[in-house]
């Protein structure tokens, strides 16, 4: 309730800004040694995630720290845009985790303008994440072959056509958005919840029998090989690593070494290299276009709009709010970034089938927006960023090390009881669900406003509490 | 209750005859207009076995949300966990070597019981633990919990039978008597146990009916959905009355899941779902909060999927073919929710702030 006055120790020691920068530029530089430097299979590869995860958390303390915003740009880049692809160099692993936390994050941003800014709860979140990849998938591979004559085209259509897919996929995906909010946004909230649900589970059940009578989507087989798109920079890539190369001849202190290594390796990268690198910088593009949308918007009249529809919606009509046409704003907005993330997963994935769009997907991406805070957008990176990783890093290492506990046949000495009996039904990461069930259900009972709420938002929540137990 | 019944299937039936008269041309291998009329007694009793469990299901959502205006996401799990646990006692007399000697309709009792009591159990727990804490707060946050809970109970299922069982996907143990089949020509039979599932859901809703709108607690249940802070000035403990309703609505939750494992045989965590889904479509479809409308909305659609999955591949020569009944639910929801949001029996109402 009251903030104390005195400042506390921490607020002392970064007082000045100068103590502020050497923190952030001691923190980036401690954690990507340790990065380089941890064993792989420390502590059954946790060590790792744990160093990784330090060094991603240097982002968050740039969002936080009060320091000029020419330098947060500048230290975002280094640590984003360079170090992140080099020790993906050094280890493909790094590089995969970052392009997957940027994946979800990206959706789970797309999916806190729905839910978060405008208060409508979006259950079927992947069917717009269904509708970019299909798009793509569909034409980028000799699927589209199967109903369209080749006299008339010939499918894949060429690489170059991504780019255009690319808009093409996020209109379609906002088409969607509208088409889906058309009919239910004069409902109630949670109405719109179970409908969009049931509209998630429609396309997919679509998508799984769109293999006859005309063969559109190949049905539960999935579609691939799904067309990638174009290596346009490769030369310039090479040719920048010569450069690099050349250039670091004669440098001191082994730097030469360092960037002579980068060079020649950016002169001989073959595809299966640059394009996990260039799939990371896609969607680090995407999230980057999510956040600017995301904090222009919220500040703008159509985000101010949202927010009084979240909250009172008759009071917002009575404003004279259009209220239809503001949660379409919302819904279309949401989509259109789901449709471009599908299309890039898509063109990552070369293979996609309708496994891939259930339920569960849409509820992951909504409990990281949940856990990081509805309408907070470093919460959601948050909330993304710590779902992925638990689910797809730590949960499976888990099950890893207690398959090696089991194999070893330890007995527990004062029970008596040999690990090897442990039932091979004990593995976290078949359990995806009941994690997700547990956070959704723990968050909303002890911290309903997420891990780092929008300030408002917490203020609303916490309000309506009292008033009601005041009523 | 008959009267929907009867009249849903008349309506449906009188409208693929004709469409089959009208459509006998299409196919030539066979007669289609014979082949409507040979399945059409089967896929009545099928729509109206699926059509009640549908109803039963339903009944959990619209009660919970008559007295707490809050669509309880985890009631399709309640739902499978009541199939679950009629499986079991089933599998594990069946390994004591009882089942036998027990006449079969005790045997079909026993498993309502003790579904009914489980699953009536389990959604009271879960209001107590995850919604009761959270009531007042804003809408969205008991909703997400629900989901929450809809989520781990699937999981948790999984978790436990993978222990106990070694695998999760349980089949009831058959039972001849409820396998024999009723022969009335050489192309028309039914089994006996879809006439069971039929008679003992009537059974239940005959109860459930009687108990809402004839008893005391009935009239509690109808006066707290209809106002609550009135009715505790009434002098009717208001909490009580949502953990009764909670209990009742899990309980023919229960009691549906045990029919629909009779019913289909092969169950695993996820059965739930989908039915949890239509139940809910149903629900709107009747007028959610209106207990005669969700068993309207229940038969209805149960029998309307049952002509779709059906019919469907008949008149497109199979190039629609039954999985295409999911999608038909969906549609019905939409198409209801934009024409009339308050569903067949509601009213309208306004939205409380």
């Amino acid at each position: 309730m009251s903030k104390s006055t005195t400042p506390s120790l921490w607020q002392r020691l970064m007082a000045t800004q100068n103590a502020r920068i050497t923190f952030i530029l001691a923190w980036v530089v401690i954690t990507s040694y340790l990065v380089v430097a941890t064993p792989r299979q420390l502590a059954f590869g946790l060590a790792t995630q744990a160093v990784f995860i330090l060094f991603a958390g240097s982002v968050l303390w740039l969002y936080y720290l009060q320091i000029p915003n020419a330098l947060k740009v500048v230290i975002g880049f280094l640590v984003l845009g360079v170090l992140i692809p080099v020790f993906g160099g050094l280890n493909q692993y790094y590089l995969e985790v970052a392009t997957q936390v940027c994946i979800f994050s990206a959706l789970a941003l797309g999916l806190n303008i729905v839910v978060g800014f405008a208060g409508l709860l979006d259950l079927g979140y992947v069917a717009f994440y269904l509708v970019g990849a299909y798009t793509w998938a569909i034409f980028g591979s000799p699927q589209a072959q199967k109903f369209i004559p080749p006299e008339l085209l010939k499918f894949p259509l060429a690489q170059e056509f991504f780019f255009p897919f690319f808009f093409l996929a996020t209109f379609l995906a906002a088409l969607t958005g509208i088409m889906l909010g058309l009919p239910v946004l004069r409902v109630r909230g949670d109405y719109l919840a179970v409908v969009t649900l049931g509209f998630g589970e429609l396309l997919r059940v679509v998508a799984n029998n769109l293999d006859k009578p005309v063969n559109i989507t190949n049905g539960p087989q999935g579609i691939t090989p799904i067309q990638r798109p174009p290596l346009f920079f490769r030369s310039w890539f090479e040719g920048f690593g010569t450069a690099l190369h050349g250039a670091s001849t004669g440098l001191p202190l082994g730097l030469d070494k360092v960037f002579g290594g980068i060079g020649s390796w950016m002169e001989n990268a073959n595809p299966a290299q640059l394009y996990p690198i260039y799939f990371y910088f896609l969607v680090l593009l995407v999230i980057a276009i999510v956040i600017f949308v995301s904090r222009r918007v919220s500040d703008s009249r159509i985000g101010r709009a949202w927010e009084a529809v979240r909250e009172d919606e008759d009071a917002a009509v009575a404003m004279g709010i259009p209220i239809v046409t503001t949660k379409l704003a919302a819904f279309a907005t949401g989509a259109s970034f789901a449709g471009a993330m599908g299309m890039l997963f898509a063109a990552k994935q070369v293979f996609i089938n309708p496994e891939s769009f259930t339920f569960l997907e849409s509820i992951g991406v909504l409990a990281m927006v949940i856990v990081g805070g509805m309408g907070s957008i470093p919460g959601v990176v948050l909330g993304a960023t710590a779902l992925t990783v638990l689910n797809l890093q730590i949960l499976p290492n888990i099950s890893l090390a207690l398959n090696s506990i089991r194999q070893a046949g330890y007995v527990i000495p004062v029970i008596n009881y040999n690990l090897a009996q442990l039932p091979s039904q004990f593995e976290p990461a078949k359990y995806q669900r009941m994690v997700f069930g547990l956070v959704l259900i723990v968050m909303m009972l002890v911290r309903p406003e997420g891990l780092l709420p929008a300030k408002r938002r917490r203020v609303e929540i916490h309000q309506d509490k009292e008033v009601e137990a005041i009523v | 209750m008959l009267l929907y019944v009867a009249g849903t299937v008349f309506i449906l039936s009188a409208l693929v005859l004709i469409l089959g008269f009208i459509f006998r041309d299409i196919r030539t291998d066979f007669n289609l207009l014979e082949r409507v009329w040979l399945i059409l007694p089967q896929v009545a009793v099928d729509g109206i076995s699926a059509g009640f469990v549908y109803a039963m299901i339903a009944l959990g959502y619209t009660m919970v949300y008559g007295v707490l205006e809050f669509i309880n996401f985890a009631h399709s799990e309640i739902f499978m966990v009541g199939a679950f646990i009629g499986a079991e006692v089933l599998l594990i007399m069946n390994s004591a070597g009882v089942l036998g000697a027990v006449h079969p309709l005790i045997l079909l009792l026993l498993i309502l019981l003790f579904g009914m009591l489980g699953s009536g159990g389990l959604a009271v727990t879960v209001e107590r633990i995850a919604y009761r804490p959270l009531r007042g707060a804003p809408r969205l946050v008991p909703l997400i919990s629900a989901i929450g809970v809809s989520l781990f109970l699937q999981d948790a299922v999984r978790f436990f039978e993978g222990i106990w069982r070694n695998e999760f996907y349980l089949t009831y143990p058959t039972i001849k008597f409820f396998e024999q089949r009723i022969i009335l020509s050489s192309t028309i039979d039914f089994s006996v146990k879809s006439i069971i599932v039929i008679l003992g859901a009537i059974l239940m809703l005959v109860i459930l009916n009687y108990f809402v709108n004839a008893t005391k607690i009935g009239t509690a249940i109808r006066a707290v959905a209809q106002d609550r802070a009135t009715a505790s000035l009434m002098g009717i403990d208001v909490n009580q009355i949502i953990v009764l309703t909670f209990f009742i609505g899990g309980a023919m939750g229960g009691a549906a899941g045990v029919l629909f494992g009779l019913q289909y045989n092969t169950i695993n965590p996820f059965t739930g779902f989908i039915p949890g889904l239509k139940a809910f479509t149903a629900a709107v479809l009747g007028g959610i909060g209106n207990i005669s409308g969700a068993m309207l909305g229940g038969i209805v659609l149960g029998i309307m999927e049952a002509y779709g999955a059906s019919y469907l591949s008949i008149f497109t020569s199979g190039a629609f073919g039954a999985e295409y009944k999911d999608i038909l639910a969906f549609s019905i929801l939409i198409i209801i929710l934009i024409f009339r949001p308050a569903g067949l029996l509601g009213q309208v109402v306004r939205e409380k702030a």
